[in-house]
């Protein structure tokens, strides 16, 4: 009896320590970046307010923030991450292979992304989409206005098949200029030999800065194509992909609530219900997902809501002054919408 | 009252730069057609040029604001403000010493083994291929003797294209030679296998094997089994370099008459040190120029490695154009202007190095350098 018992002890402290962790969280990808003590996170390799070094070498961007929210809600440091710039063309293969443990990076949400290539999006941290970018002077002030326009764009890619089918449906002619290289398209634009430049609506911001004039132009409201960018893990580890789904709804919700970096810590103190289960003040929502019961208050302490975080790298407190649009929240006429915690 | 020297056979030349100029550029009608066209291009673009990048450039300046004006030139401020990122990357700013060091101990290095009439080269060529690879990575990597870890991620700027060239300079020429004599081996299992080695190797371009190394090695290992990410490119560069390398060296076997091999081996010389003393010797002087060639081709390949997230020079300089604090019409251009500068430098400092070899070294008593 007692020689069964110790082996079945012996067997039992081997399986603990065999799989110490998993029996914590039953996320495989958290588990080895706890144990690793900070997060890998693969970001773009410069995409002005997204993923950036700046002169001192530090990282910013609203991608880079998100990593850094993650890592907030994990360690209660921020700064726990270790970013690896990845190429378009390597993205998919290294977050594949391992070398991240999430890849934030513009990346678009598609339905081959999501299921041929193996990966599951995590949410929608930006509605990006295809806007148009045309000198104020010109009076125009909405895209339905560019009847016969001469529109500059950079060949072979799909903006020029969203401009043939946007004119065609709404019954207007137009003439396209294509160039080879972005960068010539936007001179041709800057240099007046077309009425409109179009592109993504986040790269016509950045593409603003490039001109000479920048307060000259404006950028149309409309978006006439769907680029939604979010952040995306492999698929195989659903309790990773939530934790990193959760971290953008806290995020969402904590601006829905009003709660920000500045008041966090008084809102630990509010009677609201929804708040409460939020910063983890009710309710067990954090340590369900293998984090703690404050995960929420880590983040927005560290980062901010999802406004702060957007207004900080790519809004009106950034250089490129984006505005919310599409992604203000749903509650004022945006798309950003969370589910509840509770 | 006899002449004692030759008289030359052309009429004898007028002194000064105008009959210069008559003999070589309007010697003909066709010649005074391309030396006015060259002259018309020339004027087209150099004054442009040097308006741009030096008269109308901004030197100085703490943001983007100081290039914004119109007509505003190249934008060295750009340069300036990120020119310790551009040389080290993303190495900790406390730690660069370490960095200068490696730079330090490799011109000195260099400098030494390059200059002629110094004395120990054999000592310094040993210490600089033994010891220096060694100490450069303890002071680049750390985690000996006190020093803090800087991760290899975070290596950049010159700092790591010079790493990635260095090293794939310094690997492939012995490797090289290894495969191109085991490509002319009696043996047929290593002569089967150094033929299968290049052949695979030329035959696929370096973005993909850069591309194997960096994101599908870890998906064919053992989990738990990873190598360095830069250690595998490093790898990966120095392996494709060999390949060329070989085929190079295997140029200069080939031009050592056969009458070398007999006369070594009638000499008992067995096979390395026939190869080692006769052979080798001849062969890498013959082909000196080549040799030089492939490795300026690789340091302008280490470019590549950008493809593969890396934050080399032009990595860096790419990542630094899409800075919004400093996006301004002129950013981009002066970045890459920039680059290409640092590129032409070591490149031209290297085909003149080796112009001088031969002309002092290679062309000497062998003589197989000068047909």
């Amino acid at each position: 009896m007692r020689f069964v018992l110790s082996v079945f002890l012996g067997a039992l402290a081997l399986a603990v320590v065999a799989s110490p962790a998993s029996a914590q969280s039953g996320s495989a990808t958290l588990d080895a970046v706890k144990a690793r003590g900070y997060l890998m996170c693969g970001v773009s390799d410069g995409l002005a307010g997204f993923s950036n070094p700046d002169a001192q070498g530090n990282w910013s961007g609203l991608d880079v923030d998100f990593c850094r929210a993650i890592a907030a809600a994990i360690f209660d440091d921020p700064n726990a991450v270790r970013f690896t710039p990845s190429t378009a063309k390597e993205r998919f293969t290294a977050l594949q292979s391992g070398e991240f443990d999430l890849l934030s990076r513009n990346t678009t949400w598609t339905m081959q992304r999501d299921i041929a290539l193996g990966f599951t999006f995590a949410g929608i941290i930006y509605y990006d989409g295809q806007g148009f970018i045309v000198r104020g002077a010109e009076g125009t002030t909405s895209a339905l206005q560019l009847n016969g326009a001469t529109v500059c764009t950079q060949s072979g890619t799909t903006t020029e098949l969203n401009i043939a089918d946007y004119f065609t449906a709404n019954n207007m002619t137009y003439e396209l200029l294509t160039f080879e290289k972005e960068a010539e398209a936007l001179q041709a634009y800057d240099e007046g030999r077309c009425d409109a430049y179009t592109t993504d609506q986040s790269g016509l911001y950045a593409a603003r800065l490039e001109m000479r004039n920048a307060d000259e132009h404006i950028i149309l409201p409309e978006i006439i194509s769907k680029e939604p960018l979010g952040p995306l893990v492999r698929q195989g580890d659903d309790r990773w992909a939530d934790i990193v789904r959760w971290v953008l709804f806290a995020q969402i919700n904590a601006e829905e609530l009003g709660v920000t970096s500045a008041n966090v810590g008084e809102m630990t103190g509010s009677s609201n219900p929804e708040i409460r289960r939020l910063l983890g003040v009710e309710g067990e929502f954090g340590a369900s997902m293998g984090l703690t019961n404050d995960w929420a208050v880590r983040i927005i302490r560290h980062m901010g809501n999802y406004g702060e975080m957007f207004e900080r790298n790519v809004g009106e407190g950034s250089i490129l002054k984006i505005a919310r649009g599409i992604n203000a929240l749903w509650s004022k006429g945006g798309l950003q919408y969370a589910p509840p915690v509770r | 009252m006899a002449r004692t020297s030759t008289v030359s056979a052309k009429p004898p030349r007028g002194a000064g730069p105008i009959a210069w100029m008559r003999d070589n550029l309007f010697s003909s009608p066709f010649n005074t057609a391309l030396t006015l066209a060259a002259l018309g291009l020339l004027w087209i673009t150099v004054p442009p040029f040097i308006n741009w990048a030096f008269i109308n450039a901004v030197w100085s300046g703490e943001t983007r604001d100081v290039c914004m004006a119109p007509e505003t030139g190249a934008c060295w401020a750009y340069i300036a403000a990120r020119f310790d990122q551009i040389v080290y990357g993303f190495y900790e700013k406390a730690e660069r010493w370490r960095a200068d060091a490696v730079f330090i101990i490799g011109a000195i290095g260099i400098f030494w083994l390059a200059t002629p009439g110094l004395r120990a080269k054999r000592a310094i060529g040993a210490f600089m291929l033994i010891a220096y690879p060694v100490i450069s990575y303890v002071l680049l990597s750390g985690g000996l003797f006190g020093l803090d870890v800087v991760p290899s991620a975070k290596w950049g700027g010159l700092l790591l294209t010079l790493i990635v060239a260095v090293t794939g300079i310094v690997a492939s020429l012995p490797l090289g030679i290894l495969l191109a004599l085991g490509r002319r081996s009696k043996l047929p299992v290593v002569r089967i296998l150094c033929i299968g080695f290049i052949e695979f190797v030329r035959g696929v371009p370096l973005i993909t094997i850069l591309f194997m190394a960096s994101n599908l090695l870890p998906l064919f290992l053992p989990e738990g089994l990873v190598f360095d990410k830069l250690l595998r490119a490093l790898v990966a560069v120095a392996l494709f370099s060999a390949a060329y390398m070989a085929e190079v060296v295997r140029g200069g076997l080939q031009a050592v008459p056969q009458g070398q091999y007999e006369a070594a081996a009638s000499l008992g010389l067995g096979y390395w040190r026939m190869m080692g003393l006769i052979i080798l010797p001849q062969a890498l002087k013959t082909v000196m120029p080549s040799i030089v060639n492939t490795f300026i081709g690789l340091f302008k390949d280490t470019s590549l490695v950008s493809i593969i997230g890396f934050s080399d020079l032009l990595g860096i300089i790419q990542k630094g154009n899409a800075d919004p604090e400093w996006s301004t019409p002129v950013t981009a251009t002066t970045g890459y202007l920039f680059a290409a500068a640092i590129f032409w430098a070591f490149c031209f400092s290297m085909s003149r190095y080796s112009a001088w070899l031969e002309r002092n070294v290679a062309g000497g008593k062998a003589g197989a350098g000068k047909t």
